[in-house]
């Protein structure tokens, strides 16, 4: 599993986008191979925090792609401060990325 | 239209909220009963106990019309109101309608943009709870199987 993530501020708002390598897995397909099932692996949790906050908390279930995306934004941020985006699966699984506030594109 | 693809195409996304549960370590805010309702009635009524939900024109849902692939349909959700708490997504027709939830602190937007499964051609429903209020909308999306690649 990996993700890759990304925020930049413009306008005084931030964007933050968010690429997750996660089968999303639903539990109801065969192993073409076995015909055994998959059992579902999924990302039940999101969270995004700036400055020590949450500024966004997710639920996720099955229904979500797999190797999700997701965007969105919140106002306030500086370029060079950090964004941590964390997420924990079904199987325990966990990650924790990351990353600067770049500049964004000037509208 | 290809009655076995569409068959298969629900069963990947069948049953699989009911499985998860055996499968994974309980987690006292993970919504279970809201995850494994069949119907959007009971999804909604699960997650907020308020059947007052009034339809408004200020939250929009930008998706594709036609979605090949059913498995990655790309969505956005734009909430026009103030004080956006939630965006709470729903595939109608899907087994298990309840997809996601989005929690936003005072200071983020009303918006998210993600990507989701949806088992056929069906609405996909944004609720979003903004001051305390909760309000919804809707967008038809066709979907076509063509890209299982099977």
């Amino acid at each position: 599993m990996s993700t890759r993530l990304q925020a930049k501020i413009s306008d005084g708002i931030t964007e933050v986008k968010a690429l997750i390598t996660h089968p999303m897995e639903t539990g109801a397909r065969q192993d073409v191979k076995t015909g055994k099932n998959i059992p579902a692996h999924f990302i039940e949790e999101v969270k995004c925090e700036y400055n020590g906050k949450v500024v966004m908390s997710a639920i996720w279930s099955v229904g979500i792609s797999a190797n999700p995306y997701t965007a969105f934004k919140f106002k306030g941020g500086a370029i060079g401060k950090k964004v941590k985006l964390s997420w924990k699966d079904n199987k325990g699984k966990a990650e924790s990325v990351e990353v600067e506030i770049e500049e964004g594109k000037k509208k | 239209m290809n009655t076995p693809r569409r068959t298969f195409l629900k069963s990947i996304i069948a049953a699989g909220g009911a499985m998860a549960i055996g499968a994974r370590a309980v987690m006292a805010d993970w919504p279970d009963k809201a995850f494994r309702a069949d119907t959007v009635e009971k999804a909604i009524q699960t997650l907020f106990e308020s059947p007052d939900i009034k339809n408004s024109k200020k939250i929009t849902i930008e998706a594709p019309e036609i979605a090949e692939n059913g498995a990655v349909v790309p969505i956005e959700v734009t909430a026009n109101l103030p004080k956006v708490e939630s965006i709470t997504i729903i595939g109608e027709e899907n087994p298990k309608p309840l997809i996601a939830q989005f929690n936003f602190a005072e200071n983020a937007l009303g918006w998210v943009k993600t990507r989701i499964k949806l088992a056929e051609t069906s609405n996909v429903i944004a609720v979003v709870k903004a001051d305390g209020k909760l309000y919804k909308a809707r967008r038809l999306v066709k979907v076509t199987i063509g890209g299982c690649g099977g």
